[in-house]
């Protein structure tokens, strides 16, 4: 393109480009709702049930949080205050498509069938909360940052290659869009022409680091301009806009096979994990101003104004919520424990002879050499000379 | 059977599988119409088209992140990192995922890639592309490493590691793309991965290198003079350990020749194994012929850097007279 691009000496002065960025909020924190956009947007059965997993998300993650705090589970990320975002993407998207989420998704993930036993399996350290069933299209939990966008461009890469309908929607954080993973996924994506949806969840706060840290520009949303992206700023606190956009993205990008980048505005309520202290980088007045906009508080007064909801209903749910999670827990750490030398049995395909040696020795005192060695602990014996 | 050189015998395979298996396709920079720098994928972008050879943006992480999610999805994706220098930015994805994937999902999820690396020196490149960074590949558990020497192992190995499941890094000799020509069958062979040749019988004492070294090797046997046993490890992991105890135990005397730097080199991962197991039988301490612990010179004094015939002989010597 650029080879030929030689143009006379002397230019008018034009707008080579000029865009705008779409921002889209239909049931605000304040209980208003944009019938345009909102009408017929979600049933009120599935309304409901949408509530009731941003609830059972939420109930999860307090019950994590304790049990972090009394130390029956390692560092948990909390997802407090961000429970629309990839719920209304996996209500909207089929089971085929990819979810391909960072940490702070579980919402999502449970609405596309993730046991909650298997987060909290995860996260209390057992890798086999991480044998999540290949057709449920989710990849595991991404610990570094950004780099699962490139997975989904692969994945959906490969859809597109076999003539599949199916997309992939990958969830990143406004950090992650400094990373340099990020600007080779939406690359990748748009010029190669791969149907992916790119879901920033800007919750302001990368840890400690502000957002004006990440990004100068006044969205991140017009980060996605630059790659020919049709993008668009939503709140993400509002589970009509976050349906509304998915379902618009989905459209496209499954039509046109190109991808499309979604920021949505929402807010980390909790610490970054337990092992943060959010108080010494944030002020309260902040948090409290974003509690006001809590997705649920917002959804449950809908609710109740469409006759759907009232307290007994809410009691009702907030008990069966909490025997159905603490069965969850009760799996989560009732699991056998697992065999110790269960770390070696996934590495490859087949285990290479060296690795089975030194599974067999992992317990003896020289790792990898003789088999017929004492286990480690074991009285040796008293050494001769050769 | 042909008479091909390395280059020549890698792009055969390459068309072979992709005939036999339209999971299998290519990606990275230049690597359609241009047939690669090197040329190894010349041809292919006319006989299978855009989608199977794709030309990618500039970005080595995003040649291994999507290769990554392809491979999930089912696909044997064959990335092309241009030059071993620029496998860096790769690194994170090659390792904290392509790695690691299988046993983060406990097998669901496997990485079937083969990215080919082109690797060493001897060429007189420019900076960042002689460079020989293979052990840090081989620490990486969850990684397969290959390194051919020959035309016709490269084509053996190249098909064993497209077919496998697991992710490997196949590097390529550059010194060797178009150093010598030998037979390669084209009818479809393997080689097994993780097996080490035995390039030359001898009874006086044991050679171990791979790649571009082997033939250093081979000029410093002959100049020699003495019964030496050349063993080309072809891949680094999973490393033919047994085929090096065997030929040790038989000679008592071992040289290892690497063209990466010395300290934390492949060099001593094999004296320590060759230190288990073949200890009492050693009557010399292992010797070391590698790269120094510099940046590798620009390519004026490149040859300095690298281990030559003559550095081989004296540990050679050395080991036979200790």
């Amino acid at each position: 393109m650029f080879g030929s691009a030689i143009g006379p000496l002397i230019m008018p002065i034009t707008t080579a480009f000029k865009t705008e960025i779409e921002r889209i909020s239909i049931l605000d924190e304040h209980g208003n709702f944009d019938e345009s956009l909102g009408k017929d947007l979600i049933p009120n059965a599935d309304l409901v049930r949408l509530y009731e997993a941003m609830s059972a998300c939420r109930f999860l993650d307090e019950v994590a949080f304790k049990l972090q705090r009394s130390g029956r589970m390692g560092t948990y990320p909390q997802n407090m205050g961000q429970e629309a975002p990839s719920l209304g993407a996996a209500y909207v998207l089929t089971k085929n498509d990819w979810l391909v989420t960072c940490y702070r998704e579980n919402c999502g993930l449970f609405w596309r069938g993730v046991p909650m036993e298997s987060i909290l399996m995860h996260w209390m350290g057992d890798e086999r909360g991480n044998a999540i069933p290949r057709e449920l299209h989710c990849t595991p939990i991404a610990i570094p940052i950004g780099t699962q966008m490139l997975h989904a461009t692969g994945l959906a890469w490969a859809s597109k290659y076999r003539s599949e309908p199916h997309i992939a929607c990958t969830f990143f954080g406004d950090g992650a869009t400094s990373e340099g993973d990020f600007h080779e996924a939406c690359n990748f994506a748009a010029n190669l022409e791969i149907p992916v949806i790119f879901f920033c969840q800007n919750n302001f706060w990368a840890i400690s680091v502000p957002g004006k840290i990440q990004c100068s520009a006044p969205t991140l949303a017009q980060r996605g301009i630059a790659y020919g992206m049709p993008c668009i700023q939503i709140d993400g606190n509002d589970i009509f806009a976050v349906v509304y956009a998915v379902k618009k993205a989905a459209a496209y990008t499954r039509a046109t096979s190109k991808p499309y980048f979604i920021e949505a505005v929402t807010y980390r309520l909790a610490d970054h994990t337990t092992a943060d202290d959010a108080r010494r980088y944030r002020d309260q007045a902040e948090v409290d101003i974003w509690k006001q906009r809590d997705p649920l508080i917002r959804t449950r007064d809908l609710m109740k104004k469409r006759k759907l909801w009232n307290d007994s209903k809410e009691s009702d749910l907030q008990e069966r919520l909490g025997k159905e999670i603490a069965a969850a827990v009760a799996r989560a750490e009732g699991i056998a424990a697992p065999d110790r030398t269960d770390f070696f049995n996934y590495m490859y395909s087949e285990l290479p002879s060296d690795l089975i040696r030194q599974r067999e020795t992992m317990h003896t005192h020289s790792l990898g050499q003789d088999p017929s060695q004492l286990p480690a602990g074991a009285a040796m014996p008293t050494a001769t000379a050769h | 059977m042909a008479n091909l050189n390395l280059v020549q015998a890698i792009n055969l395979a390459l068309s072979q599988e992709m005939e036999r298996d339209d999971r299998v396709i290519i990606l990275g920079e230049d690597v359609g119409a241009n047939g690669g720098v090197f040329r190894v994928t010349e041809g292919l972008h006319a006989r299978f088209g855009g989608t199977r050879v794709v030309d990618t943006p500039l970005c080595e992480s995003g040649i291994i992140g999507t290769s990554i999610g392809l491979a999930m999805a089912g696909l044997r994706p064959v990335p092309e990192i241009q030059f071993e220098g620029f496998l860096g930015p790769a690194y994170d994805q090659l390792c904290s995922h392509a790695a690691r994937m299988r046993t983060r999902t406990r097998g669901a999820f496997t990485v079937p890639l083969t990215v080919r690396v082109p690797v060493g020196g001897g060429i007189h490149a420019p900076e960042l592309h002689s460079d020989s960074p293979e052990a840090i590949y081989v620490h990486q558990p969850g990684l397969k490493v290959v390194m051919p020497s020959s035309p016709y192992d490269a084509k053996g190995l190249l098909i064993s590691a497209l077919r496998d499941s697991d992710p490997v890094v196949f590097f390529e000799p550059k010194r060797v793309y178009r150093a010598f020509r030998e037979e390669v069958p084209e009818d479809e062979y393997t080689i097994p991965l993780g097996k080490a040749r035995v390039v030359c019988e001898g009874n006086d004492l044991t050679i171990v290198s791979w790649g571009a070294s082997v033939i250093q090797c081979m000029q410093a046997i002959e100049k020699s003079g003495k019964s030496i046993e050349l063993i080309d490890l072809r891949t680094l992991y999973p490393m033919d350990i047994d085929a090096v105890e065997a030929s040790v135990s038989k000679t008592a005397r071992c040289v290892v020749v690497h063209e990466a730097p010395l300290t934390g080199g492949l060099g001593a991962e094999i004296a320590a194994r060759i230190m288990e197991r073949c200890f009492l039988q050693l009557e010399a301490p292992v010797q070391r012929v590698a790269g120094f612990d510099t940046i590798m010179p620009y390519y004026k004094l490149e040859l300095d850097y690298m281990p030559d015939s003559a550095r081989i002989g004296q540990a050679i010597q050395d080991a036979l007279a200790y």
